[in-house]
């Protein structure tokens, strides 16, 4: 067997090739990597320049402390606070529905499933993670609006085409994977010895799992509340199809409100002329989602770093 | 101490009663968890039965082939499917090699540095970004500080952004994959790091690699959103490349996804109908893609291993 790429016969050449590979080609694949650093630079510069751009124009007290969101009317106001609660209103719809089902399906999954159920039902709920979020969208309001919603008595059925409960149940199903996969992780990890520990103390299954295995692994499991949140946060076609486009500070879930992301989606197709503060109000409100996002993410990712430490 | 489990619950001291409750919870339990599990496959399966009930009466030849219109009966989705294959055909091509090329930097090369930390703390974070602060990234980055204009260049840019870290995460728990044994082996024969990675790593990793840049891939076939903030048009009468093959990457675009979502905010059944149908062209696009990517990794595996 012949190691080198035999490109020459000489040994001096071949040296030389070789010298440049190792000198060269390291330096190379480190640039690649630090395409991933640029583009995190690459992100707060622009969002930055551009936020900063608005609040030059729109003070950061009129930003923080209007509670009216309207922009594009002629009477304009600049308050992200509307924004902030529609998108939370949907978020916590989501995580109410998504985090016992998520959780439920976890420790299903990791301590009670037969491997054959397992091997069925896990890939199962991975496609549920697949599916495209403008599927979901179309399913939350040509499906969950009209029948599920408004089939239900009293206020249901006066529900708003566009609600946010609908959205947010849709968003939960789509987070429920998230909850599940990184739950059962963290599950999974918790050492033996605990178990049968417990077992051969007269414990039973159940109690196992919530007196024994949920509290061991209770930083990974918040971890995938957090992460699975910031990801409900940041989710754009579902709310845009379903949520409506009417920025209000509600919360009544049957009513129609918007999103930060639907309204970044709303000005992007629309006819607001590049470069006008109405315009630049999307950089703003991203720099909000941004900043949002990010914290969760770090605090989920250093939940589970010390989780996966402790053992 | 009690002999068998049916001593345990027989009998009708306070403690018999406990283990009799103790034992009836751990029962509903159980039934409770698998309900839970069971509703996100159910919701999957209506979801999946909705949209073929709406959509497949619409799937024909002439809508597949057929260019987007003001009346639904003549709509088609070729611009979009044209779109979506330019789109993701370069996104692959761009991601592909930076994908490798920062994994095996990570596995084989990085020393371990504050710099090391830092990027892979980086790409971590970047994995959890809302898409849509990708679009915005690719509006000012691509579309107008390099001026490539709401095109399929930028597009397939902003998405190589997107799934980079995915790609990365994937190819680098492929290379991991490999037994330290065989490497060692090459570095034992004298070859050197660069020898060892290129004639015995990425061979044994390719398998796993081609398989996470399929399904990032899948995923950016479903993305919606950055697209739209690029400027990918919700109407478009023509193809990328109807000027000339050379000129189709600073084309203006469509795709799938945004097609779909254009049709579904339509108050008109009929385009909601459309929307379904594009909907089924896109699962079985994204099918066939999983299938593949799964389909290689196990044929290429069962080889490697033999």
């Amino acid at each position: 067997m012949q190691i080198g790429d035999g490109l020459s016969t000489r040994p001096l050449a071949r040296k030389r090739a070789r010298r440049l590979e190792e000198t060269v080609l390291p330096s190379l694949l480190l640039l690649m990597a630090l395409v991933s650093v640029f583009t995190t630079i690459a992100v707060v510069v622009t969002l930055l320049t551009e936020a900063l751009s608005f609040l030059r124009q729109v003070s950061l007290w009129q930003f923080l402390g209007d509670t009216r969101w309207s922009p594009t009317f002629s009477d304009q106001h600049f308050g992200i606070w509307p924004l902030i609660g529609g998108t939370m209103l949907v978020t916590v719809i989501a995580g109410m529905f998504a985090i016992p089902l998520g959780l439920a399906a976890a420790i299903f999954l990791s301590e009670y499933a037969p491997g054959r159920l397992r091997r069925v039902l896990k890939p199962l709920l991975e496609v549920l993670a697949g599916v495209p979020t403008v599927v979901y969208g179309y399913f939350a309001l040509t499906f969950v609006t009209p029948y599920v919603i408004r089939s239900l008595p009293g206020p249901f059925a006066e529900a708003n085409i566009f609600n946010a409960l609908s959205a947010g149940l849709v968003v939960g199903v789509m987070i429920i994977p998230m909850v599940a996969s990184l739950s059962e992780d963290a599950m999974v990890a918790v050492p033996r010895s605990l178990r049968e520990g417990a077992y051969a103390l007269g414990a039973t299954r159940f109690e196992v799992v919530t007196k024994v295995v949920v509290p061991a692994a209770l930083s990974g499991i918040v971890a995938s509340f957090i992460l699975a949140i910031s990801r409900a946060i940041g989710e754009t076609m579902i709310v845009a199809l379903a949520a409506g486009a009417t920025p209000k500070l509600t919360a009544n879930p049957l009513e129609s409100i918007q999103t930060m992301t639907a309204y970044i989606v709303q000005i992007s197709l629309g006819e607001t002329p590049v470069g006008s503060l109405e315009y630049q109000t999307i950089f703003a409100v991203a720099m909000v989602l941004f900043l949002m996002t990010l914290a969760m993410n770090v605090l989920g990712h250093y939940l589970v770093r010390r989780f996966r430490e402790v053992y | 101490m009690v002999a068998t489990t049916r001593d345990a619950l027989v009998g009708t001291g306070a403690a018999a009663r406990r283990r009799r409750i103790r034992k009836i919870t751990g029962r509903i339990a159980v039934v409770v968890f698998a309900v839970a599990t069971l509703v996100g496959v159910v919701v999957l399966f209506a979801l999946l039965l909705q949209v073929a009930i709406r959509g497949l009466p619409h799937l024909t030849w002439d809508f597949i082939t057929g260019y987007p219109s003001r009346f639904a009966s003549k709509a088609g989705l070729l611009p979009a499917i044209a779109g979506t294959m330019w789109v993701i055909g370069f996104t692959g091509l761009i991601s592909f090699p930076l994908a490798i090329g920062t994994a095996i930097y990570l596995e084989e090369y990085a020393p371990k540095t504050r710099l090391t930390a830092l990027i892979q703390m980086n790409i971590a974070n970047l994995a959890g970004v809302p898409s849509i602060v990708y679009g915005m990234l690719g509006l000012m980055l691509f579309v107008r500080w390099m001026a490539l204009g709401q095109s399929v260049l930028a597009a397939a840019l902003t998405m190589t952004l997107l799934i980079l870290p995915i790609s990365i995460i994937a190819s680098r728990e492929a290379i991991r994959a490999v037994p330290r044994s065989l490497v060692e082996a090459g570095y034992a024969l004298g070859a050197t790091k660069w020898q060892t990675v290129r004639q015995v790593v990425v061979p044994l990793a390719f398998p796993g690699i081609l398989t996470g840049t399929i399904l990032s891939m899948s995923r950016a076939i479903g993305e919606t959103a950055p697209l739209i903030i690029i400027g990918g048009l919700t109407y478009v009468p023509f193809l990328p490349g109807v000027d000339g093959l050379a000129h189709a990457p600073l084309d203006p675009f469509t795709v799938l996804p945004i097609q779909i979502f254009n049709w579904a905010s339509r108050p008109q059944a009929g385009f909601q109908d459309l929307a379904a149908t594009g909907i089924v062209v896109l699962l079985v696009v994204l099918l066939a893609m999983n299938a593949t990517a799964v389909f290689l990794r196990d044929r290429r595996q069962r080889r490697a291993l033999d």
